[in-house]
């Protein structure tokens, strides 16, 4: 009956969304961005589980709310699968293999080669490497975010705060989102 | 060891509440949390434990929090530290998934977001400088860091290339 594909309800098995997310976690290098456009591909290409629409709502949620961007998506997609069993599984699946493979590098491997001079030179060039991609998300993020002197005032001074009181950064994203619903308000985000 | 393992729980289930639009939202929080409140690695070890976070597959928040639930709290706290990290989500959406997308898309929502992100840009430029003081300690470091740094700006690629190029170099460069 052609009407029945159109009403066809999802019905994976727990197995195939646990598996899905295990491999999306063990296969994916670079972390939450890179992340996306796997489980993408995976579960609106591949599987066909969401459509294109409902791929973007789940984003809309997973950068607006608390949380890591690969694993907020993956618990939204197995709910949409299987309920509340589904969500569990699909945290599971994201972040087993994490899990897992640190969990060997911490107690097998690093212990075993931290002390080795190759090791030891790879960090050294590690170190400012990372520093370097962390100040590089700062310049993304302000460029992505801060339209206008208002943002741009509001990001200078609390940076100016964080450097001076020395607070808890908890305390400085709290004052910085009740500044911003007064701040940016009336702002047209389209 | 309870109060141990308490304290890593609560410290990453911080870490995971307000880490909010992924990428680095949770270094700031992790560097408060486990080098200033609580004194479990120093800043050094903190940066090594991010880049190998970075090369490893996953999210990265959550290869850190194992490493460094590793460190504080052998396996239990490895496991304690990941599961403190994921709870916000898993709680919210299990709760409440179906009222997060209205939520998010009130304005003052929207505006809150908007300002906290504003505020998350200031923490992540000022994590660049107090932990780029343990990483960039002489010349040759500093080229890595310019260089990485130009690179990453002009270039999106996956971090794991830049990562890549960090540890040549620092094969290249290092005085053994």
């Amino acid at each position: 009956m052609p009407t029945s594909a159109a009403e066809e309800t999802k019905t994976e098995s727990l197995l195939s969304i646990l598996l899905t997310f295990l491999k999306v976690g063990a296969f994916t290098f670079g972390g939450g961005y890179a992340i996306l456009p796997v489980i993408q591909q995976e579960v609106v290409g591949r599987k066909k589980w969401v459509s294109q629409k409902e791929f973007a709502d789940i984003l809309i949620i997973t950068q607006g709310m608390p949380g890591q961007l690969a694993l907020n998506s993956a618990i939204q997609i197995g709910i949409r699968l299987r309920g509340i069993p589904g969500g569990v599984v699909g945290a599971l699946g994201v972040s087993t293999p994490s899990v897992v493979i640190l969990l060997a590098i911490a107690a097998y491997f690093y212990p075993l080669i931290r002390h080795n001079d190759y090791v030891q030179a790879i960090f050294y060039g590690l170190r400012p490497a990372v520093v370097a991609l962390i100040a590089s998300a700062a310049y993304k993020m302000g460029r992505d975010i801060l339209h206008g002197w208002s943002g741009i005032i509001l990001c200078a001074g609390l940076l100016v705060v964080a450097v001076i009181s020395q607070v808890h950064p908890i305390l400085v994203l709290l004052i910085g989102g009740l500044v911003g619903i007064f701040a940016y308000r009336g702002w047209d985000w389209k | 060891m309870i109060a141990v393992l308490f304290s890593l729980y609560w410290s990453f289930l911080k870490v995971g509440l307000f880490t909010i639009g992924g990428g680095y939202a949770m270094i700031p929080l992790m560097e408060a949390e486990v080098i200033n409140v609580h004194g479990w690695l120093s800043a050094s070890e903190f940066l090594d434990i991010i880049a190998v976070a970075e090369m490893t597959p996953g999210p990265i928040s959550i290869n850190a929090a194992t490493f460094i639930g590793y460190t504080v709290g052998g396996v239990a706290g490895s496991l304690i530290a990941s599961l403190g990290v994921i709870t916000p989500s898993l709680v919210l959406l299990l709760l409440l998934s179906r009222v997060l997308i209205s939520v998010i898309q009130n304005p003052g929502a929207q505006n809150f977001i908007k300002g906290l992100r504003s505020a998350l840009i200031a923490l992540i430029l000022l994590a660049s400088f107090t932990l780029g003081q343990t990483a960039i300690i002489d010349i040759p470091t500093a080229l890595i860091f310019a260089f990485i740094l130009v690179a990453s700006l002009l270039r999106q690629l996956n971090p794991l290339y830049f990562i890549a190029a960090g540890a040549l170099l620092g094969l290249i460069l290092f005085q053994y």
